[in-house]
C-alpha cells in the first residue's frame, strides 16, 4: 500500500520514521439548533508509524470528534468534516463507504470507552472476533477459531478455548474490554484508535489494559492514539501528547516534554486537578473553575481566557497562535505561557488585582 | 435507565434485575398457557388422523344432542361433531393467525430494520408508507379484497397479513433505533462490515426477542380478526369450519342451544388468551435479560 507512493526523493516508506498519519487543518462541524458548531477547529498533527500519541482533553474538548473525523466514523447527517487526513497513503477525506470499509478493521481498529456496551450481547466472544478474520482474512473456520483462541491468550485471558463459547454478559469489564482489543487487533491494524479506553473500568484494571494496549502496540509496531481525559493516563504511556480545549490542540510535545516544561496554563491546570498520593489527606481537589467554551459561538481571543489564572485583557481578544517552543516537537498556543517571564509577570499582576479565576464570570461566557 | 423503568413498571421483576446470573422463572400462568397452545396446535396438525368424524358430515349424530361419551362436545344443529369441527377449526383459525404475522414480520420486520438504521429519507418514506397502511380502514380493505379477489382462506390471509405489516414495522424501527446507536453497532462499522451484514447479525438479532413476543400477540390478534372476518360471512365459505362461521352460525341460536356459539368462543377466547399469556411471559424474560447486560 505504502509502495503506490513512493516517488524520486523521497525515503524508503518502509523506515521506521515513516509518517503514517498526517492531519492537517481538520475541521468538524454539526448543525444544531442553536447553529453551527465547530467541536474540531482546525487541529493538524502528525504521527508516525509504531508512535503512541496521547490526546487529552475534559470533557468537550472535541477529543472524542476529533478521533472519529479521523476515522471518518462521523454521523452521516448533519456533520461536515474538511482538511485532509492523510493515512497509510489513503486519502481518509472523501472516500465512500466501500472505500473506507476496505480500511476499517484491516488498517485502522478502534477500542470504545465502554466494553458493556460495544460488544454484541447475542453474540459468543469467539463469533465476534472469528467473523472478521473469515471476513477480512478468509480464513476458514478452523483457522479463525485457532487464531481466536492465541489472540484471546495475548489479551491475557485465561483459558481462551473456554471463553470462546461465552457470552459478554458472563465476563467480567476488565475481560470484556480484552476481548474488545483482541477483536481490534484481529486483523493486525497498522493504526490503533482507543477512546478512553479504560473509564468505564475498575481502577485496578486500568492500569492492567493499559500497560496490554501498550504491549501489544510495541509488539506489532502499530501506532496509537490514546484518547483520555486523564494525563495520568498517558503520563508513561504515550510519545507525543496532544492537548485539546474547545476543539483546538493548545499544547502537544513529547510526553516528557511536556510534562517538565509545559507552557499552557490549561495543562497546567489539567495536571493540576489530579490528586496526588503525597498530598496529605483532606488536601482539596484542584477543579478548574467554570465551563468549557460554548462551541456554537465560542469566545474572542483565547478560548481558555475565561477560566485562565494567566489570562491578560490581551487574551480576551486576541486568539494567540499554536506556535514551536524551543525544545524540539513542543507547540503551545498561549500568550503568556507557563514557566516564562511573562507568564509569571501575568500571574503576579492578576494577584495583585485579585480578578484571578472568578468563576462566575467564566460561567457567562 | 432501562433498569429503572423495567423496575418501577414491574416490581414483580425487581429481585431479578440485581444478579445477572440468576436463573430467571416464567410463572405458572405462563405454563398454563403454553400447555394449552401446544395442545390446540397438535390437535390441528393431527387432526386427520384422530378418530374424529369428519367435520361436515352431517347427521353423524343427532342434532343439538348434548355432550356425551362419543361425542365430547355434542353435536350442531346439523348433527355434525362439534368437537371435530373446533380441531379444524382450529387448522384454519392457526393457520392464518401464524401465517399472517408471518408476512407481517418478514415485510413488517425488514421494513422497520431498513427504516430504523438507516434513518432519514429512508425512514421518512417507509414511515410514511406505514402511516398510510395504518390509517387505511381495515375493514374496507378487507371487503374491496374480498370483492376483487373473492373468498377464499388464501385472501383472507393475506388481507391480515397486510394489515399485520404496519405494526410491526412500527415496532421493529423503534426497537432498531435503539439499538442501531450501541457501540456494538459501531463497533462492527469499525471492523469494516456491510450494513446489510450488520443489520441481519448485529441489530436482528437484538430484536428478535422483544419482536417475537409482541408477533405472538399479533397471533391472537390476527385469529379474533379471522375469527370477525368468518362472521361477518367474509372468510372461509361453510360449511368447511372455522371458529368464526361456528360463532357466527350458532349465534343463530342463542336462545335455544348457546353452547353451539359458546364453545367455540370459548376455544377461541382461550387460545387468545394463551397466546397473550406467553407473549407477555416471553416479553418480561427478555427484557429482565436485556437490562441486566
Amino acid at each position: 500500500m505504502s509502495r503506490g507512493h513512493t516517488t524520486a526523493g523521497h525515503e524508503y516508506p518502509e523506515i521506521p520514521a515513516e509518517t503514517l498519519l498526517t492531519v492537517e487543518d481538520l475541521r468538524t462541524t454539526f448543525d444544531t439548533p442553536r447553529g453551527k458548531l465547530t467541536a474540531v477547529d482546525g487541529v493538524s498533527f502528525e504521527l508516525e508509524a509504531g508512535r503512541t500519541l496521547g490526546v487529552v482533553g475534559e470533557s468537550g474538548s472535541g477529543k472524542t470528534v476529533l478521533s472519529r473525523s479521523v476515522m471518518r466514523l462521523l454521523p452521516k447527517r448533519g456533520a461536515t468534516s474538511t482538511g485532509r487526513v492523510r493515512f497509510n497513503g489513503h486519502e481518509m477525506v472523501g472516500l465512500t463507504q466501500k472505500q473506507l470499509r476496505g480500511i476499517w478493521g484491516t488498517e485502522l481498529a478502534m477500542v470504545f470507552q465502554d466494553p458493556m456496551t460495544s460488544l454484541n450481547p447475542t453474540m459468543r466472544i469467539g463469533n465476534q472476533i472469528t467473523e472478521s478474520l473469515r471476513y477480512h482474512l478468509g480464513m476458514s473456520s478452523s483457522e479463525a477459531t485457532e487464531h481466536a483462541v492465541v489472540l484471546l491468550s495475548s489479551v491475557g485471558i485465561p483459558t481462551p478455548e473456554r471463553r470462546l463459547h461465552d457470552y459478554p454478559h458472563q465476563l467480567s469489564g476488565g475481560l470484556r474490554q480484552r476481548v474488545t482489543i483482541a477483536i481490534a487487533l484481529a486483523c493486525g491494524p497498522r493504526l490503533l484508535f482507543a477512546d478512553e479506553p479504560t473509564t468505564a473500568l475498575d481502577v485496578t484494571v486500568q492500569a492492567q489494559i493499559l500497560d496490554l494496549l501498550a504491549a501489544q502496540q510495541r509488539e506489532r509496531s502499530m501506532a496509537m492514539i490514546l484518547v483520555t481525559h486523564d494525563l495520568g493516563v498517558v503520563a508513561g504511556r504515550t510519545d507525543d501528547i496532544a492537548v485539546m480545549y474547545g476543539g483546538k490542540i493548545v499544547e502537544q510535545a513529547p510526553t516528557k516534554t511536556l510534562f517538565a516544561e509545559m507552557r499552557m496554563p490549561y495543562t497546567e491546570a489539567l495536571l493540576g486537578s489530579i490528586p496526588r498520593a503525597d498530598q496529605p489527606s483532606h488536601t482539596p481537589l484542584q477543579a478548574i473553575p467554570g465551563r468549557p467554551p460554548d462551541l456554537v459561538s465560542p469566545p474572542p481571543g483565547c478560548r481558555f481566557a475565561p477560566r485562565c489564572p494567566y489570562a491578560q485583557p490581551r487574551c480576551r481578544h486576541e486568539e494567540p497562535p499554536l506556535r514551536e517552543a524551543p525544545t524540539k516537537g513542543h507547540r503551545f498556543a498561549c500568550w503568556f505561557p507557563v514557566g516564562t517571564p511573562e507568564g509569571r509577570q501575568a500571574l503576579e499582576e492578576n494577584r495583585v488585582r485579585g480578578v484571578a479565576l472568578d468563576p462566575a464570570r467564566s460561567v457567562t461566557t | 435507565m432501562a433498569e429503572a423503568l423495567v423496575a418501577i413498571e414491574d416490581p414483580a421483576v425487581l429481585p431479578d434485575t440485581v444478579g445477572v446470573r440468576q436463573p430467571r422463572r416464567f410463572t405458572v400462568l405462563f405454563w398454563i398457557a403454553v400447555v394449552w397452545l401446544v395442545l390446540i396446535i397438535a390437535l390441528a396438525v393431527f387432526a386427520s388422523v384422530l378418530p374424529l368424524d369428519s367435520p361436515t358430515q352431517v347427521f353423524a349424530c343427532i342434532p343439538n344432542s348434548a355432550p356425551s361419551w362419543h361425542h365430547l362436545l355434542g353435536c350442531d344443529e346439523l348433527g355434525r361433531d362439534m368437537l371435530s369441527r373446533i380441531v379444524f377449526g382450529a387448522r384454519v383459525s392457526l393457520e392464518v393467525g401464524f401465517t399472517a404475522v408471518f408476512i407481517g414480520l418478514v415485510f413488517g420486520g425488514t421494513a422497520g430494520l431498513v427504516a430504523g438504521y438507516f434513518g432519514g429519507k429512508t425512514d421518512l418514506i417507509i414511515s410514511s408508507a406505514m402511516n398510510v397502511l395504518l390509517a387505511f380502514p381495515a375493514l374496507v380493505l378487507a371487503l374491496a379484497v374480498i370483492a376483487f379477489l373473492g373468498q377464499s382462506l388464501r385472501n383472507v390471509i393475506l388481507i391480515l397479513g397486510l394489515l399485520s405489516i404496519a405494526p410491526l414495522a412500527r415496532l421493529v424501527r423503534a426497537s432498531t433505533v435503539v439499538y442501531a446507536q450501541r457501540e456494538f453497532v459501531t463497533a462492527a462499522r469499525m471492523m469494516g462490515f456491510r450494513s446489510r451484514r450488520i443489520l441481519f447479525r448485529e441489530v436482528l438479532p437484538n430484536v428478535m426477542p422483544s419482536t417475537l413476543s409482541f408477533a405472538i400477540v399479533a397471533v391472537a390478534v390476527a385469529i379474533v380478526a379471522e375469527g370477525a372476518l368468518s362472521f361477518l360471512g367474509l372468510s372461509v365459505r361453510p360449511p368447511a369450519p372455522t371458529w368464526g362461521n361456528m360463532i357466527a352460525e350458532g349465534s343463530t341460536y342463542l336462545s335455544e342451544n348457546a353452547w353451539l356459539a359458546l364453545c367455540p368462543a370459548a376455544v377461541l377466547c382461550l387460545t387468545v388468551l394463551a397466546l397473550n399469556f406467553a407473549g407477555d411471559g416471553l416479553r418480561s424474560f427478555f427484557d429482565v435479560k436485556d437490562s441486566a447486560l
